[in-house]
């Protein structure tokens, strides 16, 4: 098969595996646990593998049925996907092996399974598809399973945190909804490339701004950008330490930064106004985030402020635009969907240690369980800015781009807030790591071999990240998708090419 | 047989009814989701009107009675099958239309009728069965 007929395989994969987990589920418990991961592992190789095609033909584009350009539907893979189905496919699969072990003490397993599959399925869904209404169907299938993930343990707080993030997942699926109504009714066609070429010749309306505003909206919600950050504390923090892990690294990604660069960069044309509310949701979150991290005496919500922070520096370098900002705040996405999977699977490891998430009460990790000491230590390190490790050099090369763009005080406040993470997780990580064993909780297999496996793939990960930055291997890959991000005509031209 | 049951749900006129229509809604709903391209149907409104007619089971004898002639396990077993072929044919394009039909008003009718029944049994007081 050609790469191309292989591109819809990236949902039909996981959304298979879901169908097939219910009917064997219950009986063979083995099965919920060996299908996830199989279809992960087929998944992430696929990705693999349309990333490498990618690298040779720029752009990938299948036509289900047949159906032609203005009217059909598309699915493509381009640079900026190709990136983002590699990436996003393995923290899954490390994730899928992660919830083998951790689950060990949850019942119904399979209907975790199964819906982890479905929001993969989502996910992949969001990252092929070429037009904004598959997109929309994709976005509402990983949304859903992920409300329903939220709430999987079925405890109190859980069930909180899940209609919170449901009703405010909701709204801004009713904003995209609106949006892409409005956009059809201006454009006639919901094809990516189609509304990009039509805009370029037309001006910008009063309905396309208005179309802007609910969009920006919307994904700001989905990432989790500070005024719209209310869900997120609460569902990172009560969901099950996989789904934590599954949200932070790849669903508001994916859901938020992804749709924000896919449409805002690509599909539109990236206006003054639209860049500078990114980069002014980008500084409240990096600031706000982290100032509120420092009254954090729960380890999951510590690490949820400093999630929404980390976000902030992304969406900061989306805003500035300049070619070097984007590629930093590219690669500090990937940085950051590798080491705070790593910090919610650490902490689902150190809540199972110890039976508390407490910051004040867990001491000593490092000495009980090594393997997760190691995961914390290595995550905390990496998302403090330290050196040989993946997130000194994507800050480095945010700070760097907003001096060279000629916005010295942005470039301070990176400065600034790097210091304010530093601080927070010295503050409250150093004891957790090395301080005094005091340990209270199910001692015996707490941290079981996947557990320890899917930790330590992490941790090689996020430590091995700046072989991204190295010269004609990773750093063409990064260059692609930043050239997809920057030259977004180009692209829409190329797909509509190959449509006709 | 279920129907046997003279305290649970609701008066025998409704009853009998529901036991006289309910193989035409059933052969309805079939004919519905075979049919489809230049009339009216399809998977997806075929599949409507088998879960009404269970519904209509449910309406009339209580939920117990209902859960007793289409149980939950019997739903996800057939379920998660129904949506792999479904995927397949969509997948290869080789299932035939029928096939395809049939698993979508299996997908549709099974779905409609398991929110029914969450529904049903996540309410607080227990009208059907009084």
């Amino acid at each position: 098969m050609t790469p191309q007929a292989l591109v819809p395989y990236m949902i039909f994969v996981p959304l298979a595996a879901a169908f097939l987990i219910p009917p064997f589920g219950k009986k063979f418990k083995r099965a919920g646990d060996a299908i996830p991961c199989a279809a992960s592992v087929c998944v992430t190789t696929l990705g693999l593998y349309l990333a490498s095609s990618v690298a040779l033909s720029k752009v990938l584009v299948h036509k289900p049925y047949g159906w032609q350009a203005p009217f059909g539907t598309a699915f493509v893979v381009d640079g900026l996907s190709g990136i983002f189905l590699v990436a996003m496919n393995i923290v899954a699969l490390v994730v899928a092996v992660y919830s083998i072990g951790y689950l060990n003490t949850y019942t119904d397993r399979w209907k975790f399974s199964s819906l982890f599959m479905l929001m993969l399925a989502g996910i992949n869904g969001v990252l092929i598809s070429g037009d904004i209404f598959t997109l929309y169907v994709f976005l509402e299938i990983a949304a859903i399973s992920g409300y329903f993930l939220v709430a999987f343990g079925i405890a109190p707080d859980g069930l909180e945190a899940a209609f919170k993030y449901a009703v405010m997942g909701a709204l801004a699926s009713v904003f995209v909804l609106l949006g892409i109504a409005l956009i059809y009714a201006h454009t006639s066609t919901l094809s990516i490339a189609g509304i990009a070429s039509v805009i370029s010749v037309g001006q910008q309306t009063d309905v396309l701004k208005f179309a802007t505003v609910l969009l920006l909206v919307a994904f700001s919600i989905k990432a989790a950008l500070v005024p719209f950050h209310a869900w997120l504390p609460y569902a990172y923090s009560s969901a099950p330490a996989p789904i934590s892990a599954m949200l932070a690294g790849v669903s508001t990604k994916v859901l938020g930064i992804y749709t924000i660069m896919r449409i805002f960069f690509v599909m539109f044309e990236m206006t003054p106004q639209v860049s500078m509310v990114l980069i002014a949701l980008g500084v409240a979150s990096m600031v706000v985030a982290s100032i509120l991290a420092f009254v954090q005496v729960d380890i999951k919500r510590l690490f949820a402020y400093s999630s929404i922070s980390q976000i902030g520096y992304v969406a900061l370098g989306l805003g500035v635009g300049t070619p070097l900002a984007v590629f930093g705040a590219l690669f500090h996405l990937l940085n950051h969907s590798a080491f705070k999977p790593l910090l919610f699977l650490a902490s689902g490891a150190i809540t199972r240690l110890t039976g508390t998430r407490n910051l004040g009460k867990i001491r000593g990790v490092m000495k009980d369980s090594p393997v997760t000491g190691t995961a914390t230590l290595v995550g905390s390190l990496s998302i403090c800015g330290i050196p040989p490790l993946g997130g000194f050099w994507s800050k480095l090369i945010i700070i760097l781009a907003c001096i060279q763009a000629g916005r010295p005080v942005l470039a301070l406040v990176a400065v600034v807030v790097s210091v304010l993470t530093l601080a927070y997780y010295f503050r409250s990580i150093t004891q957790v790591i090395f301080g005094k064993s005091v340990i209270r909780g199910q001692r015996e297999g707490a941290v079981t071999v996947s557990m320890a496996i899917a930790m330590v793939t992490l941790v090689i990960i996020s430590a091995s990240m700046a072989i991204l930055l190295l010269p004609n291997t990773g750093n063409a890959v990064l260059k692609e998708a930043v050239s997809v991000i920057l030259n977004g005509k180009s692209y829409s031209a190329m797909v509509a090419g190959v449509l006709k | 047989m279920v129907y046997k049951s003279p305290n649970k749900g609701m008066t025998v006129i409704v009853k009998t009814v529901t036991r006289l229509t309910l193989a035409f809604i059933l052969i309805y709903g079939i004919y519905i989701g075979m049919t489809g391209g230049v009339s009216p149907g399809g998977g997806f409104t075929g599949g409507v009107i088998l879960a009404l007619a269970f519904v209509h089971i449910m309406l009339a004898f209580g939920k117990e009675a209902a859960l007793r002639k289409l149980r939950a396990n019997t739903l996800r077993m057939v379920m998660g099958p129904a949506a792999f072929i479904f995927l397949l044919g969509v997948a290869t394009g080789r299932v035939p239309e029928e096939i395809g039909a049939i698993c979508e008003m299996v997908i549709v009718g099974t779905g409609l009728f398991a929110i029914f029944i969450a529904l049903v049994l996540a309410s607080k007081s227990d009208r059907n069965s009084e």
